[in-house]
């Protein structure tokens, strides 16, 4: 490599590459290339910035200028004004939507959306060029395995994690140091670790962004938990869905073979180690860990009972340790800076990090790393801007299918494993979708359901049949013919699933519902009792009428498909609602606001 | 990977090309008037003269960017160059071919070419 004024970083991660950033590192290279600045400035595709909201994202250092929503066409004029002459493109610099500042004197630290994260395994994303191992390498890569390797005996890894307080970040909770001297304590003649990264719930990408922006950790992290428990080989389960990080995965691991970081005698050390990567096709039971293993062996992706516990009999029939990919990218660092470090992070009972995938009503989406213990209000108004539209915030739904909803009131709670249970939600593995007034939280249960009933595997008849009766409800609800009874019949159905399903997915495949209850029980009830959506969102409840404040311009009546308005010129037209498709094609063309959801 | 000092060979190495990212540098900063009235001048041969020269003797720790207009067109192509914890010295009216002498004397050794100076322009 050789040394150049300038680094163009553009955002290589799925968002970013989905709105068009292959074409803009095209574009740079071409126009650097016709002024002849391609000595001097190098282009590079890093992960995921985080700031998906924002993307295409294109980072100019040595200013580190923050260009965001990068056309094509915008590509010519950084070139000519930023690179050829050192002038910032004001227009295109990232404006922060919380203070409206342009952030084109300040440094990325310091943009809201950053300031207050504290980026321990998204480290690196956005930062190295993700297919290149000596950037990984500069920025202390593989250090953290050498250091195991050569200075520490396997029971001091051990005991390393266990002191450092680390808990599984696909959701669980559990002691990931506990999981690794299991592992550590079966006896066996060939153990297996594996990591999960078959990201399944809607929502979720923070995985994703790990695998595609720092994959090199992951790897070093594998290295050093078969080390520990004293396995030779590794296994990463990651659903096909995600192209680009399966490549840069398996670029890296090739990369890592090359150097000899995988392979025989590592660091001429008697310790050797390899890795595989086995393509999911995309079930969501296959983030079960036992349904995992069996569609790594090649069977069906069932889940089984449990114990035995993979620690004591998992892969093949031999001890295997499973963790999460963002418990694995936080490894290497706790490795290097020790558990001191680690749990002055955090909180008491859940130190460290967790990082979260902001979605749903929310103006900054994207990718989030916080502290745990942070309050969940500030990651949505100062880390995510907030609401938009002026619109209230009613609930954020965290932990996927399996988690329930946090209503507004309770914003204030700290983000921790134990905090989020005992409110009836859950940690999860990091999806937030955030909602306002305009959700109808007895939609958003049926929406989570349908999910689980597409995804349950069969196998268990609580899971199978008893969620589908479920979903028969709650669709019967929205669709204005739910029935007195159908509040307590849900109860019962979700606290039996919960108690009797075989594996996570159908135990806490009631906990939507369970949450929405809770929290929302009029919303129920309104449906029920009154066929009346308070959100004005599910159509089966809602009628289209038209104020005084029509002026019989006759608009709404020519775009009607049903021919359901009727009315004279200059007079206030009628929607009969028998008629009526509630297609919402009349609110949109009417110019006076006349027409209404009610 | 055989050794603990082949790993930090190549760290070192890496991180020369990368400390542009990285904040806070120890380095030494060659900063190139890049504005029109530079460009015109003839300054781009010049920065690419420094990144060839600096690249040419492997140097570490040095940093070529480019910067505005500082007002004094006539000047141009103007370079500062500056050293950690050192003032900052400007040349000026620069050509390629002066470049290989402000690396080696200045940069390397740390002795100012005073003759291309502002300063020397200014008596």
């Amino acid at each position: 490599m050789d040394l150049y004024r300038a680094h163009v970083l553009v955002c290589g991660g799925t968002g970013c590459t989905s709105s068009g950033s292959a074409q803009l590192i095209e574009r740079f290279e071409q126009q650097l290339q016709e002024k002849g600045l391609e000595k001097e400035v190098k282009v590079i595709r890093t992960g995921c910035f985080g700031l998906c909201e924002a993307g295409p994202v294109v980072i100019v250092y040595p200013e580190g200028t923050f260009y965001s929503r990068v056309k094509v066409e915008d590509v010519d004029e950084i070139v000519s004004e930023h690179l050829l002459k050192g002038r910032k493109v004001q227009h295109l610099v990232y404006v922060d939507h919380a203070t409206k500042e342009s952030s084109i004197q300040k440094s990325l630290d310091e943009i809201g959306f950053y300031k207050l994260q504290k980026r321990v395994a998204l480290r690196n994303c956005g930062v190295i060029d993700p297919e290149n191992i000596d950037e990984y390498i500069a920025f202390d890569g593989y250090k953290a395995l050498a250091k195991a390797l050569t200075e520490m005996t396997r029971e001091q890894v051990i005991q390393e994690i266990i002191d450092s307080g680390l808990r599984g970040r696909g959701g669980g909770g559990f002691p990931t140091g506990m999981k690794w001297k299991f592992g550590y304590n079966s006896p066996a003649d060939q153990k297996y670790i594996a990591c999960n990264a078959d990201e399944g719930d809607p929502g979720a990408f923070m995985d994703r962004s790990l695998l595609e922006g720092d994959p090199h950790a992951i790897i070093e992290a594998m290295a050093i938990g078969g080390y520990a428990i004293g396995a030779s080989e590794g296994y990463v389960y990651v659903r096909a869905e995600y192209p680009i990080a399966v490549r840069r995965l398996q670029v890296a691991i090739d990369q890592a073979k090359e150097y000899g970081l995988l392979g025989k005698n590592i660091f001429g050390t008697d310790f050797s180690f390899d890795m595989h990567i086995r393509l999911g096709a995309g079930a969501f039971v296959c983030g079960e860990e036992t349904a995992l293993m069996n569609s790594i062996e090649g069977k069906r992706g069932e889940p089984r009972p449990r114990p035995p516990f993979p620690a004591v009999k998992g892969l093949f029939g031999k001890p295997t340790v499973l963790n999460n990919v963002e418990t694995y990218a936080n490894i290497p660092q706790i490795i290097l800076n020790g558990a001191s470090w680690f749990k002055s992070m955090g909180a008491e009972k859940s130190p460290g990090t967790k990082v979260f995938a902001l979605g749903g009503k929310i103006n900054n989406t994207g990718l989030v790393e916080v502290p745990m213990g942070t309050p969940l209000r500030t990651v949505i108004y100062d880390i995510g801007g907030g609401i938009p539209n002026g619109k209230k915030l009613k609930a954020v739904q965290t932990g996927g299918p399996s988690g329930g909803c946090i209503p507004a009131d309770k914003l204030d709670i700290s983000i921790e494993y134990d905090t989020l249970i005992e409110i009836g939600s859950m940690m999860g593995s990091g999806g937030m979708i955030v909602m306002d007034e305009d959700n109808c939280m007895v939609d958003i249960a049926r929406f989570f359901l349908d999910f689980t009933v597409d995804e349950s595997c069969g196998k268990c008849t609580p899971c199978r049949v008893g969620t589908r009766r479920m979903l028969e409800i709650l669709e019967r609800i929205v669709e204005g013919k739910g029935e007195e009874g159908d509040i307590e019949k849900l109860e019962t159905l979700a606290n039996n699933i919960k108690a009797t399903a075989l594996c996570g997915l159908g135990q806490t495949a009631p906990n939507p519902v369970l949450s929405t209850l809770k929290y929302f029980r009029d919303e129920y009830e309104a449906h029920i009792k009154e066929k009346r959506c308070p959100a004005h969102h599910c159509q089966a409840l809602l009628n289209y009428v038209i104020s005084d404040k029509c002026r019989g311009c006759t608009l709404c009546a020519k775009v009607c498909p049903a021919e359901a308005i009727s009315g004279a010129v200059r007079q206030q037209h009628v929607i009969d609602t028998t008629k009526c498709l509630k297609c919402g094609a009349c609110i949109e063309k009417c110019r006076f606001g006349a027409i209404s959801k009610q | 990977m055989k050794s603990l000092a082949e790993l930090e060979a190549i760290r070192a190495k890496t991180l020369e090309n990368i400390s542009l990212r990285k904040e806070g540098n120890n380095t030494a900063r060659i900063v190139v008037g890049m504005a029109t009235c530079g460009i015109a001048a003839g300054a781009r041969p010049v920065m690419l003269a420094f990144i060839e020269e600096v690249n040419k003797r492997k140097l570490e720790g040095v940093t070529v960017s480019q910067t505005g207009c500082v007002g004094m067109c006539r000047y141009e192509p103007m370079v500062d160059v500056i050293l950690p914890g050192q003032e900052k010295v400007t040349y000026i009216k620069l050509k390629p071919d002066m470049v290989a002498r402000i690396v080696a004397e200045h940069i390397v050794n740390g002795k100012v070419v005073e003759e291309y100076t502002i300063g020397a322009a200014q008596d």
